[in-house]
């Protein structure tokens, strides 16, 4: 088969001039296709209106039109080149940026991008059944823009392999399509992206909080020596950016509609109403927020301060940050459990790295608790949203050996095994909101649980057909 | 002054093996009568003040790497140059002493790597003397005229017979662990028992016994092979050089070839000879070789083979790679890497081939040549760099040429053609030849395709039709004759990454895995001597008990004990 490059996959990577990539990609991109027949979207559709990265200039990169799905042109974009880039940090600062892999760090770069590559399609294949039951057709066309460009982020990653990591990296590529989320022989690598996402809400806590710790990730290599992924993860960031959109109106929207219906019913409790109960959001922003903590590994990491050093992966904004880059003769407290208390313990920075980028994120979180409590000032609903404590349910770092409340206390089993109903969604909250879970594909028409959103996408009207279901 | 200096602090000479008769400082080689006898007589002279370093004193008859440079030139010449020599007696022209070993001064004064180069050289030089005696009809025997202690008897233990003078003084001695706190090296330990049969107890106490065993005693333990009389002591010596000659299956009336000085250019950033080049890429820390193949007619008698002499090209190709193989071991330890290219036309080698195969049985030059290659093959299986052989179009890894490639870690061979290259020419190819199925056997007494694939005799079998015929790159691949065949678009980057990605890894884990992957199946003597003994000499040479200020190594001589760290490991 034959691909015209420039046309059928835009990108800025001279695709027309490189043999070697032309050669990988073209036996790579059937799978892709075929993946993305059998584990995308489960929806039939004839197209939908989606934003199109075409360049990587301003007016490039959102390019607007209604497309049929299985002809998105997922293209491959780095941001510009910057000629005097420097590394940032660690044992080789200063020193001029690599064009090319080194030897001697082709394994650990191959396995970094291999573990981003991972979750890009995992989050595809979990949101596969979503659109079955879209409460709107404004927020059909966002979970399809998600997904989409989940999967131009797998080319992104799938590029970077077969442009630098020859042979392995083709295979590692393709293995990228034969890990499906879920499942039990192959499943994805990281634990968090094997769930599937059931409904919406669930959706909107993936997007908020998940895609969020994508977005850390992604800034940390942004930072790497190897310019490439650094220029790939500087634009999929922009990308980035809307998945977090998705996730913080559609919660600001849950809210609203919640704080609505309590109004309106004078009462907490909504869900005979139709609605969501705010003791159900917490619940759900318990959950998805821990297991998303979670994704950053171990407060302590030698691999976190081996990739650092060797200048592979950085710190978020590394150059905005005031101290010598290099941090061997600095320390970082991080949170331990200490006779049954959360206390801290001072180790070597760079041993704390993780922490360090989870402390980041973990501030980023706050600003939508903020915009949601704002929400419910506004509906005059005395009551707010918060963040569980940090060493809440978590299952990877020093707190899974214990058990803490979302204040903060540790308990024992017991005392968790008896609350943790109030704390983290059970059997009933989920089933009330999978009752919910019914489609609404009628233009301009929104589902009862969730208030409309306050624009459409890219100035067009709220009922405007964003999507032409088959 | 309470030890020697520290021998890391200290630098090390760039080292030359160039050497020839006239020249030797430490060597007296007398062929006075040896065109009527057989027997060459060969001396150890050593000139006190001729050490290769500042700093010690050759006293005793104790040699360093310069003496045993010589030592090797006299092996070479003498099955090269003199055809006539059938035996050759090793004894000393010192009174009443043999030989002291290795030069202690210089041992505790060197840097570990050049401790261990030159345990290496030394122990491949004594391989060769027993090589001599098995291939080429040249009997060695030790007349050990004198006390031989440690290398000096290890020296004596690599000919086939050993004769002790019988004068109630000299006696045959190991006094490495007693006296030094570190080991026989150079074979003791392992042609102790291996080769002399002397049982273990035995073994033990004679290695612990710093004055060594003489006498009839010696010969009772199987040390020596018998005591003569200082009286009858030449005449004796004769004799049994006699004996020897008369088996020998040397021709008579042979005349022998000259070894004229190599040809080398050498700069900073390489090495290079009529028929080898190197290029150091010394950022990459890797060195770049590339063995030109035969040019010019290939000879069609044998006589023809004779008048070249040094100038056919397998001989001349064997003694610079040779060359080029001790040089970059012994200059070059940081260049961890040696990439391995051949160039020239397959045909071509194939055709010299066929000539080393036709006459090696019954040709006594053709033959040497053959059993040359066969140990500079041996050398590139000691070497502690990592071996890659790269197989392009153009190349000519074909019978004896391929073992180089089969020698290497690795081997890389390009499917098709490069980009910028011209397509015209024929791609990369490979042909296995009867060369490779054990003319050049290995120190572990298999062939490099036996080594490949050990335990798998019916493959080898297989591949043993496939001889004579070009094999290219993928067809290789599945026969399993090289790692990966990478065809043109990732030829550089596969190659760039896997050279960036090995010269990134610790050079002494390098060096174990790779001595423990070359080396497949059964234990030989050889393999004993570079893997076991070795191993274990250079584990005590860094171990403070030998070499830290207050050890055997650096205490010796200076009037005080060495103190041990007491606790077994």
């Amino acid at each position: 088969m034959s691909i015209d490059y420039s046309e059928k996959i835009p990108n800025n990577v001279d695709l027309a001039g490189d043999r070697k990539l032309q050669r990988a990609l073209e036996s790579w991109q059937p799978n892709f296709l075929n993946w993305w027949k059998t584990m995308g979207p489960a929806v039939p559709t004839e197209d939908v209106y989606l934003r199109t990265a075409v360049a990587v200039g301003r007016e490039g990169w959102a390019h607007f039109g209604h497309v049929a799905m299985d002809e998105y042109r997922w293209g491959v974009f780095l941001a510009e080149r910057n000629h005097d880039r420097r590394i940032a940090f660690g044992e080789q600062k200063g020193e001029p940026v690599w064009q090319q892999v080194p030897g001697e760090y082709r394994a650990d770069l191959q396995r970094l991008i291999v573990i981003q590559g991972d979750t890009e399609p995992a989050s595809v294949e979990q949101q596969r059944r979503l659109g079955e039951t879209a409460p709107s057709l404004y927020d059909l066309r966002n979970l399809f823009q998600v997904n989409v460009e989940e999967g131009r982020h797998l080319w992104a990653m799938v590029y970077l392999l077969h442009a630098y990591f020859g042979r392995n990296g083709r295979d590692e590529a393709e293995a990228l399509l034969q890990r499906n989320s879920g499942d039990l022989d192959s499943p994805r690598i990281l634990g968090a992206f094997n769930e599937e996402t059931p409904d919406w809400l669930s959706f909107f806590m993936f997007t908020y909080f998940t895609d969020r710790d994508g977005k850390y990730q992604l800034g940390t290599l942004k930072e790497s020596a190897f310019d490439p992924l650094s220029r790939t993860c500087e634009f999929m960031l922009k990308e980035e950016a809307h998945h977090m959109f998705v996730g913080t109106t559609g919660i600001d929207r849950v809210v609203a509609r919640s704080a609505e219906l309590m109004r309106e019913h004078d009462t907490e409790e909504i869900a005979p109403h139709g609605g969501i109960p705010l003791d159900v959001v917490q619940k759900y922003i318990n959950f998805h927020y821990s297991v998303s903590l979670d994704l950053f590994g171990s407060e302590k990491s030698t691999n976190a301060a081996n990739y650092f050093t060797a200048g592979l992966k950085g710190r978020w904004q590394e150059e905005r940050r005031k101290d010598d880059h290099v941090l061997t003769e600095d320390a970082a407290h991080i949170d331990v459990v200490r006779d049954n208390e959360v206390t801290t313990e001072e180790v070597s920075a760079l041993i704390a790295l993780n922490h360090d980028l989870r402390r980041e994120y973990i501030a980023d979180c706050q600003t939508g608790l903020k915009r949601w409590n704002r929400v419910l000032e506004k509906a005059g609903v005395d009551r707010t949203l918060y963040l569980p404590h940090v060493g809440f349910n978590r299952e990877v770092g020093l707190f899974r050996e214990h058990r803490i409340t979302p204040k903060g206390d540790v308990v024992g089993q017991d005392a968790w095994e008896a609350k943790k109903d109030q704390w983290l969604p059970t059997e009933a909250d989920k089933t009330h909101v999978r009752s919910l879970m019914r489609p609404v594909y009628e233009p301009g028409k929104i589902a009862g649980w969730i208030a409309p959103p306050s624009n459409g996408i890219n100035d067009k009207p709220i009922d405007y057909e964003y999507v032409h279901l088959a | 002054m309470t030890s020697t200096a520290d021998p890391d602090r200290d630098t090390v000479p760039t080292v030359s093996f160039d050497a020839e008769p006239g020249s030797y400082r430490h060597w007296r080689l007398d062929l006075d009568g040896a065109a009527e006898t057989g027997v060459a007589y060969l001396r150890l002279d050593i000139d006190e003040d001729g050490g290769l370093v500042p700093g010690y004193q050759l006293k005793m008859n104790s040699y360093d790497l310069g003496v045993d440079i010589e030592l090797y030139d006299a092996t070479q010449r003498l099955r090269f140059t003199h055809p006539e020599v059938r035996a050759v007696v090793l004894t000393s022209a010192k009174d009443r002493n043999f030989c002291a070993g290795a030069n202690i001064r210089m041992l505790a004064g060197s840097p570990h790597p050049w401790k261990v180069n030159f345990c290496r050289f030394t122990n491949e030089t004594r391989n060769g003397i027993e090589d001599a005696t098995e291939h080429s009809g040249q009997t060695w025997i030790a007349a050990v005229n004198g006390t031989a202690a440690g290398g000096g008897y290890e020296m004596a233990l690599a000919c086939e017979r050993i004769m002790l003078i019988d004068d109630n003084s000299s006696a045959v001695a190991l006094p490495e662990v007693p006296l030094l706190g570190v080991l026989p090296g150079t074979g003791g330990l392992t042609r102790v028992t291996d080769k002399r049969r002397v049982r273990k107890d035995r073994a033990d106490v004679f290695a612990t016994r710093s004055e060594g065993l003489r006498g009839k005693q010696a010969v009772e333990w199987r040390l020596v092979d018998e005591v003569v009389p200082k009286r009858q002591w030449d005449e004796k010596v004769a004799e049994r050089a006699a004996e020897a000659a008369a088996t020998s299956s040397r021709p008579a009336g042979a005349t022998g070839i000259e070894l004229p000085p190599l040809q080398r250019t050498e700069t900073a950033d390489g090495i290079s000879y009529r028929h080898v080049r190197a290029e150091f890429d010394r950022a990459a820390g890797l060195v770049e070789i590339t063995v030109l193949g035969p040019e010019g007619d290939v000879p069609d008698t044998v006589e023809r083979v004779h008048e070249l002499g040094a100038d056919f090209w397998p001989l001349a190709m064997t003694r610079e790679l040779d060359d080029l193989v001790l040089r970059l071991r012994a200059n070059e330890l940081e260049l961890g890497t040696w990439v391995i290219r051949t160039k020239g036309d397959v045909e071509d080698a194939l055709a010299f081939e066929r000539v080393i195969a036709e006459h090696s049985r019954d040709d006594w030059l053709v033959n040497e040549i053959r059993h040359y290659f066969k140990r500079v093959l041996k050398r590139f299986d000691v070497t502690p760099r990592s071996l890659i052989a790269l197989i392009e179009p153009g190349s000519c890894f074909a019978g004896a040429l391929l073992e180089l490639a089969l020698a290497c870690d690795r081997q890389y061979m390009l499917d098709g053609f490069l980009e910028e290259d011209s397509q015209e020419g024929e791609p990369a190819q490979i042909v296995l030849t009867d060369s490779n199925f054990g003319v050049f056997p290995m120190g572990n007494g298999l062939s490099r395709l036996a080594s490949r694939f050990y335990g798998d005799d019916s493959h080898v079998a297989k591949l043993r039709q496939e001889t004579g015929r070009r094999i290219e790159a993928v067809e290789a691949m599945e026969m399993g004759l090289v790692t990966e065949a990478l065809d043109d678009i990732d030829w550089d980057d596969e190659i760039r990454i896997m050279l960036e990605e090995r010269a990134s890894l610790s050079p002494d884990a390098l060096t174990g895995m790779e001595a423990n992957h070359r080396f497949v199946g059964p234990e030989t003597m050889e393999t004993r001597i570079f893997a076991r003994l070795t191993a274990w000499q250079n584990w005590i040479f860094v171990r403070p008990n030998a070499s830290g200020p207050e050890g055997a190594l650096r205490r010796y001589g200076t009037g005080r004990r060495a103190e041990f760290d007491r606790r077994r490991v």
